[in-house]
């Protein structure tokens, strides 16, 4: 392998700027793993300059698409359009009402630069295990929805996206069209907190948690983490087994020994030791349990 | 590889270019207009050397293919001086000593800029954070902070952002 020169782009490719889904689609399904979607760059050009172009052939540009841009509020849900910045999420009055999770964790990732450029699909299919927007997405039940010319548009749960580092549930022929959140039950709370080595770096570990509040019980309970597998996840059995309990001290405490038993961190990770990883797994668990019941409108005995 | 004619209104003055599809905007800017303003430091979106505004908006110009920025309005560190003037945050980047080796400096400039113009009521911990994607390896960023919340000052006082 030669020497890595950032400065230029050495990997030759055709650029083309749909100005519709459909003529994207066309050259998707044509051109399959050959296209390369461009939504900000700031994950692709990294690669290509690192030279794991592969054999990249079309850098598809999608932002002419406007159908991929937005926040739509509906009925149940919300639609986020995947080739939308980071930073006009972030800033999103609707976001930061019914999500402030996802507000929070997006607020918290890279640089302003970086999220001036970035999208949301970019960072689900870039398919990190640290990727700071999913765990959000992931404890609001969120959906994938996933477009190609072939079979026409299909729904994931965010949960189901992700098969391993860098590879997720997209065929090559589809697009990430828009992030799909139900809009959050009465007497709802989340919390996000994330562990880096300094600010804007990527996180060494992070957990989510979304709480349902029923009376002094728990209604549901939703817990995900990043960078404690080959994938970020959610943790369904440790999560719902919180469903229809009186939330306690103790309950909490239990949950967060639960996770740190669940949790399997590689052994050399981002040069955090899996002793590590448990030990702050522990605290976050509690922290961030205690957060979201509190901004439920729950107390805690 | 496709060719592709592309306008950047760079500082105001659109400019007609060709341009190869894996040409960075960054060396399109440094190398065929030679405004060497923005810096070529680590290629990769972590240091902010190559800092330029699109709009208000910073973004790193060492990660946009040029051809992706046809009809973008873009700012480079000379586009903030205007009639031989700077800008209020280049000025109190120099009347604080903000500056040691300067590479930083036109990056320090373009973010710390955007920053001023979208919160001019910024108070440190809000500076702190917005920088923080603003490597310097010599001055220990409180000379730069200093500068930015200066610059808030002045911009309320009517100087030019």
């Amino acid at each position: 392998m030669g020497e890595i020169n950032t400065k230029f782009v050495e990997h030759e490719y055709d650029y083309v700027k749909p100005a519709s889904l459909d003529e994207a689609l066309d050259i998707l399904a044509e051109k399959k793993e050959k296209a390369k979607i461009y939504a900000g760059g700031t994950d692709l050009l990294v690669h290509l300059k690192m030279g794991k172009g592969g054999d990249m052939e079309v850098m598809l540009d999608i932002n002419g698409i406007d159908e991929l841009f937005g926040v739509t509020k509906s009925e149940d849900s919300v639609r986020i359009g995947g080739a939308e910045k980071i930073w006009v999420l972030e800033t999103n009055p609707v976001i930061n009402e019914l999500y402030p999770a996802l507000a929070k964790a997006m607020s918290l990732m890279a640089s302003v630069s970086v999220r001036n450029m970035a999208s949301i699909a970019g960072n689900f299919c870039n398919a990190s295990p640290v990727a700071d927007t999913v765990g959000p997405c992931m404890c609001y039940c969120g959906k994938v929805e996933l477009k190609s010319k072939e079979r026409g548009v299909r729904y994931v749960d965010a949960t189901e996206f992700f098969v391993g580092p860098g590879r997720t549930v997209i065929e090559p022929d589809e697009i990430l069209t828009a992030i799909i959140l139900p809009i959050p039950k009465e007497n709802t709370g989340d919390s996000f907190t994330k562990i880096s080595r300094v600010r804007p770096d990527i996180a060494k570990i992070s957990l989510t948690c979304v709480v349902t509040r029923d009376g002094d019980k728990v209604d549901t309970c939703r817990i995900a983490m990043g960078t404690v597998a080959p994938t970020p996840k959610y943790f369904d059995e440790i999560s719902e087994a919180l469903n229809g309990k009186k939330m306690t001290k103790e309950l909490i405490a239990d949950t967060a020994d639960a996770l740190e038993a669940a949790i399997k961190p590689r052994k050399k990770s981002r040069s955090s030791t899996p002793e590590y990883k448990k030990a702050m797994t522990h605290l976050m668990a509690i922290e961030n349990l205690e957060a979201a019941w509190k901004a439920s409108g729950g107390e805690l005995a | 590889m496709s060719m592709h004619e592309i306008t950047l209104i760079v500082n105001g003055k659109p400019q007609k270019l060709t341009v190869k599809s894996n040409e960075l905007l960054l060396n399109v800017l440094r190398d065929k207009l030679f405004l060497t303003g923005a810096k070529y430091g680590c290629g990769i979106a972590e240091c902010s050397a190559c800092t330029v505004l699109k709009g208000d908006r910073s973004i790193m110009s060492c990660l946009v293919p040029a051809v992706a920025a046809d009809g973008w309005e873009i700012t480079t560190p000379e586009g903030l001086v205007v009639d031989g003037e700077l800008n209020a945050v280049q000025e109190e980047l120099v009347n604080k000593g903000a500056i040691q080796c300067g590479f930083c400096t036109p990056g320090m400039a373009m973010t710390g800029t955007a920053c001023v113009r979208e919160n001019p009521d910024a108070d440190e911990a809000f500076v702190r954070d917005y920088m923080r994607g603003n490597y310097c390896r010599c001055t220990g960023y409180q000379a730069i902070v200093e500068a930015i919340l200066a610059a808030c000052e002045d911009a309320k006082n009517g100087k030019r952002v």
